[in-house]
């Protein structure tokens, strides 16, 4: 029996210390990436001025006196992603009620994969409907020179963000315990103010986090941003075309030198801390709805 | 039976059958629940106690297997299969549940969500109803300084008397209470039992228990069910005194259940 229990004991060490390594390659490879982030991009930072650098708002880094002020982008992700928000959370809220709380079985099994297979789309793949479907209906309806422009980039990032609003939302509306919807509904109530004053009430901090890594994805897509937003270091106008911090970095990075390569790392850090900043906000809303 | 006796019945439960699915899981029920009394239903798990408390607000439509027959009349008008309007029916015939259930918010909000509900703004009026509400649940005192804090952080018992708060706050006639103090300690439960039989001066009780003593100290009328029939429903003294049937008599002794 002794003998037993000692060579579990030595099993487990060994399992332990298996894991400990492998969570230390985890962190390793986040650290690596914060450092070498830090690192790259403090030098440009440094040499253009932070004020110049954050709040400049021309960027000309190919020009024979060129200028690196990255507010337009700045601008453009935060606007961009807001805009995608302000289209995307009532819409994915309102369909995660609706298939949580009022959809039969059929409707949900038939809806459900559908939202999975969004979720799974490549980004390229959203660019590229945006580009040949989106961006020619906004040149046409709007009537303008150009229809790449925020607007197809909000459009775009509004149905991107989508699955994970509509995932989380339900997730946390059917955490929701049964007994509160039943002394709503005992009171009189009917199914839909149940849903709202109560339901909805308890899931709040569950919608919130959806709304938070739909804001994650949004600031943190380039692709299919790039694809519809035009691209041009403009200051942001919903019908104007824009540059993202992301699309900043991946439009010239690759003919890149110099500073004009050291400042892409500096934007790259500048939206790293954007993400740090949301996956921050992320974690308190977990953490406080897992007290309640 | 004088015309009296008649204005006091308040549910008239006649021929009343209850199916889930294939599963026939009350049989024949016939019984009358009298205004201002407190009415007992006892018998052993699964016998379709509580499956008939929520029949007496339609709560039972909520699973969809449920098909009902037979008729119950509250206040001489059908409920069984007609097109009342439940929110109506729910709003006059109260219910507080097994497991206490306040909502997660205030336990101002708590009171106040089912007078809102139904459409009362003035916060005036809402602090009487909410004041009212919990003077008569028996727990004001406890509570008036702490309103605004989370229901969720009272004890178990107090929690419950919020409930049955909550369910006033809506001025009900009826108050189905679903084995209301078997998640409760001892001194929560006598409580609730004081407080069930002050309130039988303004509202009409069932409530569903497994306690015997609990029937034999506060009800008025027994009912006792057994695999779905109504075995017997009499006076609470006579059906525990000289209960007409066998069976009855060996469930109150304890020979089973």
């Amino acid at each position: 029996m002794l003998d037993k229990k000692s060579s579990f004991n030595g099993s487990e060490s060994i399992a332990s210390l298996v894991f400990l390594i492998l969570g230390i390659v985890n962190i390793a490879f986040v650290l690596l990436i914060c450092i070498y982030l830090i690192i790259a991009g403090l030098p440009a930072i440094k040499e253009i001025g932070i004020i110049d650098f954050l709040f400049g708002t021309r960027w000309a880094s190919t020009a024979t006196e060129p200028e690196f002020g990255i507010l337009p982008f700045i601008l453009t992700s935060i606007y961009g992603t807001a805009g995608a928000i302000v289209i995307g959370l009532p819409l994915g809220f309102f369909s995660a009620v609706y298939l949580a709380k009022f959809a039969n079985k059929k409707v949900r099994t038939t809806i459900e994969p559908l939202i999975d297979l969004l979720a799974g789309i490549p980004s390229v793949v959203y660019g590229f409907v945006g580009m040949l479907v989106l961006v020619p209906a906004i040149q046409v309806i709007f009537n303008l020179p150009d229809g790449a422009s925020l607007f197809a980039a909000i459009i775009v990032l509004a149905i991107m963000i989508l699955p994970s609003i509509i995932k989380i939302s339900i997730t946390s509306l059917e955490a929701v315990p049964n007994e509160y919807e039943l002394g709503s509904l005992a009171l009189g109530a009917n199914e839909i103010e149940t849903c709202f004053r109560v339901t909805v009430k308890a899931a709040k901090s569950g919608i919130a986090a959806a709304v938070v890594l739909g804001v994650g994805r949004a600031i943190g897509e380039a692709m299919a941003v790039m694809m519809v937003a035009g691209n041009a270091a403009n200051m942001p106008s919903l019908f104007e075309s824009v540059r993202f911090l992301t699309t900043a970095v991946a439009s010239e990075m690759s003919y890149s030198s110099g500073l004009q390569r050291d400042a892409l790392f500096s934007i790259a850090l500048v939206l790293f801390v954007f993400i740090m900043l949301i996956n921050a906000t992320l974690n308190m809303l977990l953490k406080r709805g897992g007290k309640r | 039976m004088t015309e009296q006796v008649k204005d006091n019945v308040i549910f008239d439960v006649k021929d009343f059958n209850l199916y889930y699915g294939s599963n026939h899981a009350l049989h024949n029920i016939n019984m009358q629940i009298y205004k201002n009394a407190i009415t007992a239903l006892i018998g052993p798990s699964g016998c379709g106690k509580s499956t008939f408390i929520k029949t007496l607000n339609r709560m039972n439509d909520l699973i969809p297997s449920v098909r009902l027959e037979g008729s119950i009349k509250y206040k001489g008008q059908e409920i069984v299969n007609s097109d009342i309007n439940v929110y109506d029916l729910r709003k006059e015939v109260g219910m507080v549940f097994q497991k206490p259930n306040p909502f997660p918010m205030s336990i101002y909000d708590n009171i106040a969500y089912g007078p809102r509900t139904h459409g009362i703004k003035n916060k005036s009026v809402l602090n009487e109803i909410v004041e009212k509400s919990l003077t008569d649940a028996a727990i004001f005192d406890e509570l008036k300084d702490r309103l605004k804090d989370s229901a969720l952080s009272l004890s178990g018992g107090q929690q419950q008397r919020l409930c049955i708060a909550r369910a006033l706050a809506v001025k009900p006639d009826v108050l189905l209470m679903d084995e209301p103090t078997s998640a409760l300690d001892p001194i929560s439960t006598s409580k609730i039992e004081e407080l069930v039989l002050k309130l039988k001066e303004e509202y009409t009780i069932v409530i569903v228990t497994h306690n015997m003593q609990q029937a034999v100290r506060i009800s008025d009328t027994t009912a006792f069910f057994l695999l779905g029939d109504l075995i017997e429903c009499d006076k609470t003294d006579t059906i525990f005194s000289e209960p007409k049937d066998k069976r009855t008599e060996d469930y109150i002794t304890g020979r089973f259940g």
